[in-house]
This record gives structure tokens, sequence and C-alpha cells, in this order.
């Protein structure tokens, strides 16, 4: 009987953000849909109304059907007999019910049968499933694909696709083959146009693909013959109704185990062009691989959730030594750790969740008609944050998610580490965040950029311009502190001009960045909400600040004879 | 081909989980303690009545439930699941209502309604546990009824079959229409909210909530433009009701006293494995009236 959004008020707090007003009046186009639906809002409070009211749905559904769900789900996993994959019977009950509460589609718009939600509330919802069974959310969260087919397929397809994936049916990406997997150059599998059968026909073999029997797949192909590199790679849509695809064998995997993880055989497996030619790869995917990294930043936050909730629970019952083990300054360290490191991935979350929102959002209006020009300068305003903090999102919601799974286990002790409690399939779940969507390692090399032009530090120096409550003022003095130190340790390596030691160094330079940014977030949110905010924005600050001057000391004592240290034979 | 569904449902406080403060010193039910709920033997009926909806979508299905004004929450509630609207009946002579007025009451609200293929409802609900309800509103109609449904089969022009439960097992009976179905807690639980529901009906209303001063409607003008939006109500006189059958002078049921009984070991006894022993165990509880 719990409800995922109703006992977490954090979730509440981060979708009353007053930057939500500017987002629902671009994503409802000034309310312009509540004469033409019958379930659109009137106007911002209504709007607002609805997202409280389904989230509550949301939240009910992962509390009574997909949390007690997992364990079974868990255990029994999908199957694959005659190359078609068939759920655990918890994963079909746990689809059954977002389709019935009509959660597939949510920022789809309503003429395509969507909810047209902005991304903050739709990821919130991402946040409480993976919470629930983080495996779940790879299936439920595929729903993101659509996002990328609204955006580049033509109305024909939207109207035939999209109304689909509303009504409940299920998408993957169909990217990664064997040679190709960080590397999506690589791919080889070949498109051919086919003039008898009027249509592009699939060959060949994919693999890794989060649920590789959906209805609807997204499938990255080579279309121009002879090339070998990004350029010669196209997008299309292939539809499971039209044959052509089957399932090899689904992966037996560490965690998330009830996310069927296929390999692919195509045989002249009928397909459609989505978009242009060639763009499959260099548009297409990089725009669906940022939502992607989103939905997993916020997988992580919610194993995070899940891994400090059953930490708590497990501190506060367990008695050693006459009393419970929550009364020890070291159990205490680990549990008010793991809150501080889940809000501030959670407050990093949905400040990048509003900026897709907003620049999304004015993407799709110049679709409609020009933008003026201070909306044009807002909309490339809001891109460059939202390209700079997705894989920063990403990269720490998933580091972090680990680290609060392993403390998880930790407080535990001996118990933890057998198969009775939920802690140990939070482990092993975790486990995959930080590799899927881009590695932690591509993360910073997506991220290194905004190291080394400034764009970080630009937003830290407009955060620190943000009034806070005295009782912060220290904190912000710490925070400057680790911004200035951000500039020195970068100046010295881009002054080094050599690519290897930046490389070498980047992770921890981008970490640097990170925790000065959440530091930021966590005393803006504990201003506004101190109850549930000031102890984790103590705690993180001061965790942070020793971070920094560790990563710090590393790279001012650096020496770029180093490097060869660092090669192994 | 569709059908017309009558649930019969009841808000009720959850006397599921119940804290210290559940019960007043006077030995009432505390509601103020006790969030008012959709009774959930009624949500095992509604869902029923719905995949009947699913199989015949011509079908209606409509919510009918007796209560003080609040209880149009449950309406809203079965809305959001699927119904396609509903009626509540509110009057104070429905007041202190026991199962015998209850169901009078709800049998001249359904003789009002008058089209009615199928009055399907909850077994018992968790504030009474009477399981009386039901049964009297088809005596009330002259209707056949079948209680204790965990699913309905089937529907074939005027022949229903419904799969019921029994002692140690099921039993598959099949009946005319129309009919009165109460449902087991055992059948399928209800769908969830729908987000595109709760959205189009949370502003529905019935008259007394939609004429409320002290919490007046956000978008009056929807009322208007939006007839799904407006709530049936239906006093005493709305459906041609007898006041002497009806609430407190129309039940005969009087509760002569509350008691809270507090279960506890005042004495206690040990026995060891022995025969002898055990036989004095036996001899005890029967003299106790415990077994027997």
């Amino acid at each position: 009987m719990a409800n995922f959004f109703q006992d977490t008020p954090e979730l509440k707090h981060h979708l009353s953000h007053p930057l939500m007003r500017r987002i629902v009046e671009l994503k409802e186009r000034n309310y312009a849909d509540k004469d033409k639906f019958d379930y659109a809002p009137q106007d911002f409070d209504d709007a607002m109304d609805n997202y409280h009211r389904v989230l509550e749905i949301v939240g009910e559904i992962c509390g009574d059907v997909i949390a007690p769900n997992a364990e079974g789900v868990d255990h029994e996993g999908p199957k694959c007999e005659n190359g078609r994959v068939t759920y655990a019977s918890g994963t079909a009950v746990n689809l059954e019910a977002t389709r019935k509460a009509g959660l597939m589609g949510m920022s789809m718009p309503r003429r395509f049968g969507g909810l047209n939600f902005p991304v903050v509330p739709y990821i919130m919802a991402a946040d409480m499933v993976s919470r629930a069974d983080a495996g779940f959310e790879n299936l439920w969260g595929l729903q993101d694909c659509a996002e990328t087919l609204y955006e580049f397929g033509n109305e024909d397809q939207k109207q035939r696709f999209l109304t689909r994936v509303c009504a409940g049916e299920t998408m993957s990406m169909d990217l990664t083959e064997p040679d190709a997997g960080s590397d999506l150059q690589s791919v080889m599998l070949k498109a051919t146009y086919s003039e008898a059968d009027g249509c592009w026909l699939l060959n060949g073999v994919k693999r890794f693909i989060t649920n590789g029997d959906s209805d609807i797949h997204l499938v990255l192909a080579r279309s121009e013959e002879g090339t070998h590199d990004g350029r010669g790679l196209s997008m299309f849509i292939y539809d499971k109704r039209q044959g052509g695809v089957n399932v090899r064998r689904i992966e037996n995997k560490m965690g998330i185990k009830g996310s069927p993880t296929c390999e692919l055989v195509y045989k002249n497996a009928k397909a459609e062009l989505c978009g242009d030619r060639r763009l499959g790869l260099i548009k297409y995917v990089m725009a669906l691989m940022n939502g992607a990294r989103l939905g997993i930043a916020a997988q992580g936050v919610g194993l995070s959730q899940a891994a400090y909730n059953e930490a708590l629970a497990y501190a506060k019952d367990r008695q050693q030594f006459g009393k419970a083990i929550i009364e020890f300054p070291a159990v205490q360290e680990l549990l008010a750790t793991m809150k501080a490191k889940l809000d501030a991935t959670r407050a990093l979350l949905y400040e990048t969740a509003r900026f897709v929102d907003v620049y999304k959002a004015l993407d799709d209006i110049a679709k409609e008609r020009k933008l003026e020009p201070e909306e044009r300068q807002e909309q490339k305003t809001f891109a460059r944050l939202a390209d700079a903090f997705t894989p920063l999102s990403k990269l720490m919601g998933s580091e972090y998610a680990n680290q609060n799974a392993y403390d998880c286990i930790q407080v535990h002790g001996g118990s933890g580490f057998m198969k009775d409690y939920t802690c140990e399939r939070l482990y092993r779940d975790a486990r995959i965040t930080s590799i899927y969507e881009g590695t932690s390692q591509l993360q910073t090399v997506a991220a290194i950029r905004y190291v080394t032009t400034n764009v970080y530090l630009n937003k830290i120096r407009e955060y620190e311009a943000i009034p806070t409550a005295p009782e912060y003022d220290n904190l912000k003095n710490t925070l400057k502190d680790m911004a200035d130190k951000l500039g020195m340790v970068v100046n010295q390596v881009v002054e080094s001009k050599n690519q290897d030691f930046l490389d070498l160094v980047a992770r921890r330079m981008v970490e640097i960045a990170a925790h000065t940014i959440m530091g930021h977030l966590l005393i803006q949110d504990a201003t506004k909400n101190p109850e549930l905010f000031a102890k984790s924005a103590n705690v993180y600050v001061r965790y942070a600040e020793a971070e920094v001057e560790k990563a710090v000391t590393f790279i001012r004592k650096f020496r770029e004879e180093y490097l060869a240290d660092y090669k192994q034979a | 081909m569709g059908y017309k569904i009558v649930v019969l449902a009841k808000q009720v406080p959850d006397t599921r989980n119940v804290g210290k403060d559940a019960m007043t010193p006077e030995g009432t039910v505390n509601r103020a303690a006790l969030p008012a709920i959709f009774n959930p033997e009624d949500l095992n009926a509604l869902e029923q009545a719905l995949q009947i909806k699913d199989r015949f979508p011509d079908s209606t299905v409509s919510v009918l439930t007796m209560g003080p004004a609040r209880a149009a929450e449950v309406i809203r509630e079965a809305m959001y699941r699927g119904a396609d609207g509903g009626y509540l009946l509110s009057d104070r002579a429905f007041a202190g209502a026991d199962t015998l007025a209850t169901s009078y009451a709800l049998s001249t609200a359904i003789k009002k309604i008058g089209d009615f293929d199928i009055i399907i409802c909850g077994r018992q609900a968790i504030d009474g546990d009477t399981a009386q309800v039901g049964p009297q509103v088809a005596e009330k109609l002259g209707l056949t009824q079948i209680t204790y449904a965990e699913k309905v089969e089937k529907i074939e022009g005027k022949r229903i079959t419904v799969k019921r439960h029994i002692d140690g097992g099921v039993e598959t009976v099949e009946g005319p229409l129309p009919i009165v179905i109460t449902v087991n807690g055992s059948a399928d639980a209800c769908r969830p909210r729908n987000a595109r529901r709760v959205q189009k009906y949370k502003y529905a209303l019935t008259p007394s909530e939609a004429k409320d001063a002290n919490n007046a409607p956000k978008y009056p003008e929807l009322l208007k433009s939006r007839s799904y939006l407006n709530i049936t109500e239906w006093g005493v006189a709305d459906v041609d009701g007898d006041v002497n059958q009806c609430g407190l002078s129309g039940s005969p049921t009087k509760v002569k006293t509350v008691q809270n009984i507090v279960f506890q070991a005042k004495e206690s006894k040990t026995f060891t494995d022995s025969d002898a022993d055990i036989e004095s165990l036996i001899v005890d509880l029967l003299d106790n009236k415990i077994i027997g």
C-alpha cells in the first residue's frame, strides 16, 4: 500500500521549481489544447495539478504492483523460444498496469494519444519506476524512442507508430552489434532498397538489444554501400508485424534480469527510412542517446533511493551491542552520505531535465513558426546547458547508484551478502548503469569540452549569484573555493597542450565541476526547504570539498613524464 | 451490442489500517482518524463491470452510491478507472440506515434509473461486514441473484454465466438478465486509475458540490460546456422514496451498546504432553465452549 510519490516529498519539491511555469507555457503552447482535448489543462495551475495526479497514479502502481513483483521477476526472468521473447509473469503484469493507467507515450502530443507531459514529470515517473524495479524501467522507459520518432519521422510515420506507442506498444533501439559497441561508426547491419518490395530490407545481426522483441524498433543500419564510417548510416523503423527479425538468444546477465537483452537476426526484414539517409548516427542516434542518458540518470537516482530506503530501515531495525545500529556514528556517516549523494544527483537530474524541457519545447515550436530572436537565444542557451549537463547527470547518477548500493550492503553486514535481502539485487541492478548508454569514461569524453570551454564554470558563477539563506554562507564560500580550484587545474591542463594528460585527468576535472554544481543545487534546495535538504547540503558540501581536494592534489602534482607509468605492456 | 450496468459502491472508513485512535472513547468509529476509501470489494465489482464493457464496448457502467456529499469521491474514483458516470443518493432522510433501509433506498434509485441489465456490487463492506445489501436489493427488485462471484465468464443475449466462489472450490452458474451479482474479494483486482481519465473527470461534481461556497469550483464554465462533469444527485423525493422506510426510521436494527473488548490473558495453565493432561485440556475447552 505504498505510494512512491507520496512517501518521497523530495519529488514534489523538484516538481515545484519556478522554471516549470516557463516549461509548461512552452509545452502547452499557452494552453491551446484546452478546447480540442477533454483532458488538456486550462492553465498553469491546472497542468501542475494534472502532473501531481498522474504521478500519484505512477507512485501507487510502483508501490503496489511493480515493487512487489521485482523479486519474482528477478528470479523468473524472460524466456526465448522459437525466436520470440516471453516476459517474466510479473513483468507482464507490470506492463499491463502501466498500459491500463495510460502511462505510455507520456511526453507525446495529445493528437497521437499522448499526455503531452514535459520531460520533468516524465523523468520523475522514471525515477519512481526505477526505485520499484530498475529492470522494468528499461522496458517502460524505452517509450523514449518515441521522442526520436516524433522529432525526425514524417507525419505519416508519426500517425501510424506514435498512436500505437501511446496505446501501449513497446519500443527498442537497435544500435549495438558484436563489433560496434561504444564505437557505433562500425555498424555493419546492411540496409538495401528493394525496388520489388518498395521498401528497405535489413540483413545482419544486432547484439545486446534491450527489449529486442519489441513491437516497434528504431534500427541503425548501413544504407550506403562501400562506406565505413558514421556518414554511411541511416535510421530505420522496423515494425514487428512485418516479420523478418528473430531473437537468437537472450543474455544471462548479472542484473536487471527482468529486461530481456537480445541478440537479433535480421533476414530481409522490411523497414522504412526514418528521416534522411546518412544522418542516422550523426544526428538521430545522438538525439536518441541524449534522451536515453537522462533516463539512465533517473534509473541511477531511483536505485539510490531504493538503496537508501533499504539501508535506513535495516539500520533502525538491526540491534547489536544492545542498541539499533543506526545509533553508531560509523553507520550514521554511511547513511547520511548515501542520502546526500541521492539528493545531490536528484537535484542535478531535475536541473538537467528542466534544461532539456526548455530547449526541446522551443525546438518543437520552431517547426510551427519562426522563433523570435529572444526565443532563439533562449533555445541556444538551454540546448547548450542540456548538452553539458546530460553526461554529468548520467555519470554521477550511475556512479552514486553503485556506491549507494555498495554501502547499502555494508549497512546490512553479512545478511546483505545473502540472497534474502533486496540490497543484493540493487547492487547487481546498479552495476550496468555506469556502463550502458555510454560508459562513465565516455560520459567524461562528452563532458570534458564543457570543462575546458568553461561552460560549467560560467554556470557555477551564475549559481554563486543566486541568493541563498545566510546559514549556508560558509558552504557557499567553500563552493566558491572549489570553483576557483577547478579554474586553476583546467588552466594547468589546457596550458600543457598535452592531450594524453588531459584525457587521463579528464574524469577528475569533470567530477570537480559536478561536485561544485551539485553543492550549489543543494544549498538552493535547502534554502527553499530546509527540513528536507539542510542535512544533505551540509553533508554533501563537506564530502565534495574533500573529494575535490583529492582530485586537485592528483592533478597539481602530476608531471607529464608520469604518463609513461600508466602504459601497461 | 451493449449492456447497462449499475455498480453499487460504498465509501467506507479504511478499517484495514486501524490505529490507536480508530475508536472514540464512546465506542463509535472515529471517522476523522480513518481515511474514507472505496469499499475494496466494490472495486472488484467495478472491475467485473469494466471487463464486460471491454467485451461489449457499447455498454455503459454507472456507479450508484448512497452517502453524504463527500461520497461523490467514490463516483469520481470509478470514473477515473473507467465508469461512464454515476448517481449520488444523498439526503438527511437516508442517514443512519441499516442494511434493510439501505437496500430499500438503493432499490428505489435503481427503479428510477429504470433501464439496466446488471446490478453488480461487492460482497460486503469492510465497515459493517454484513453481506446483506446486495441480496436484499435483489429481493426488493424481484431479481435473480448470484453471490460470491469471482468472474463473469460470458454473456450471450440475456443469459449470463458466472463463476462463483464456494467453500473448497468454485461453481459456475448461469442466470437470466436482469440480475444482481455480488463479487468476492478473490476476483480480479480493479484496474488502476487512468492518466487521461483522471485529467478528464477530475472536475466532475454533484450539484451540491458545485454550489459549495467554501469550495467553489475552479472552472465553473466547464460544468456547463461538458455535461459529463455533472454527477446526478438524488434525494428521497427524487426517487419517490417512502421516508418511513429510509434511514433511521426504516431501520429495525438498533445498536444497543458498543463495547470495547480487549483480549488479555488473565491466567495461564501449563500442560505436559501426557495423555492425562491433554484430556484435561480438551475437557476445559469443551466446558468453556471454545470447541464443541
